[in-house]
């Protein structure tokens, strides 16, 4: 299963190579005019998450999430969610590499087949880093009202922490027991 | 929406930090996060280049028409008027190909390109249109079907069973995909009627 994952990347690359060069495409120039329109909008979207990364790095080192857990614990128990994972909730939608660190210090500190190691690694495992997505997609383009964009996503994302201590408490009532 | 995001976490920061008596970590994030920023577009500029590259190579064969065909179900449930063979509707096929395969830097110059096609089909606005959020809004949600970062992480933890999450994993991402594009749809139609009246 493992080794499998390391065939995606070079089999997909080889298939649209071969496949594109038997129907007598020029594959070299062709790619090269892509690149060049990959390179462009990856500076367009700079601007974005310098603004993003900036407030996500500041809000983390101002110590707000400490806080905002200790306060969002009641609501969590009524979620019928581990106080441990509120953390990991509150980082993931707006920092993908702070929302790993923390994931890596919960299944260390209670370990991976716990019920509290479970639920983060499904919250980990099923959900996105939204606001990272929101700013780099719109940054590329000359849009700047979003509408109901960050409604709907983060609409998603509690649906899907929510729905982690759900599943887990689900599968393994069902397995363990 | 992203300027009072912005501009709140900005100010939480301050007051956070003044609080927490952590104002010195603040300022030095403030200084050094924005370079931090330029790191990530560097080394991002190697894939988009790559991918954006391979997806012209592919447009070219016909091999995107072809896999636009196979999700033009679903897209014209999600997709308000898009024709499977436009370029927009091709883009977002490989978008969301290469999200279930878990190529997450492949999706990223992928959906990008998606983007800018859809702001072609309305070229004078500012404004988001509603194919638009409801592609952004899939994006925000994981697509992917095996979550091979966490996975190997548990593995490194010592689990004896990484891969055993992938049933709650794959109910949970479905449930959340599901209620982001039901919102999507929702506050559209309620926005619609608003932007109608104007």
């Amino acid at each position: 299963m493992g080794q499998f994952n390391h065939y995606i990347i070079p089999v997909i690359m080889c298939a649209i190579v071969i496949y594109s060069a038997v129907k007598g495409i020029n594959v070299f120039d062709t790619f090269l005019s892509g690149a060049k329109e990959g390179f462009s909008s990856g500076i367009s979207i700079l601007p974005a998450l310098v603004a993003l990364m900036t407030a996500v790095g500041m809000f983390k080192a101002s110590g707000a999430l400490d806080v905002l857990t200790y306060g969002l614990k009641p609501l969590a128990s009524l979620l019928h969610l581990p106080s441990e994972v509120i953390p990991l909730a509150l980082l993931r939608p707006i920092s993908g590499s702070g929302a790993l660190a923390i994931f890596q210090d919960i299944i260390t500190t209670y370990g991976p087949d716990t019920f509290i190691g479970r639920v983060a690694s499904v919250m980990q495992g099923s959900t996105e880093t939204t606001f990272y997505t929101i700013a780099v997609y719109y940054g590329a383009t000359k849009i700047n009202k979003t509408r109901h964009t960050l409604p709907a996503a983060l609409t998603g994302d509690l649906v899907g922490f929510i729905m982690s201590a759900v599943t887990v408490r689900m599968f393994w009532n069902i397995f363990c027991r | 929406m992203m300027t009072w995001i912005l501009t709140g976490m900005f100010l939480l920061s301050l007051i956070f930090g003044v609080m927490n008596g952590r104002i010195e970590q603040v300022s030095t994030a403030a200084i050094s996060e924005c370079g931090k920023a330029v790191e990530l577009v560097i080394s991002l500029l190697g894939t988009m280049c790559l991918w954006s590259g391979l997806m012209k190579v592919a447009d070219k064969a016909g091999l995107t028409a072809k896999l636009s065909k196979l999700f033009s179900p679903v897209m014209k449930v999600l997709f308000k008027g898009m024709n499977s063979c436009s370029p927009a509707a091709k883009a977002i096929s490989m978008n969301v190909a290469a999200n279930l395969l878990g190529l997450g830097n492949a999706a990223t110059p992928l959906g990008i390109a998606a983007m800018k096609e859809l702001e072609k089909e309305s070229p004078l606005s500012t404004s988001a249109t509603d194919n638009m959020i409801m592609f952004v809004v899939l994006n925000t949600a994981s697509l992917q079907l095996i979550p091979t970062t966490t996975a190997l992480l548990r593995l490194k933890a010592g689990s004896i069973a990484p891969m055993e999450i992938l049933p709650a994993v794959w109910l949970t991402s479905a449930a959340a995909v599901i209620s982001a594009l039901f919102m999507a749809k929702l506050l559209g139609r309620i926005g619609g009627k608003r932007h109608g009246a104007v």
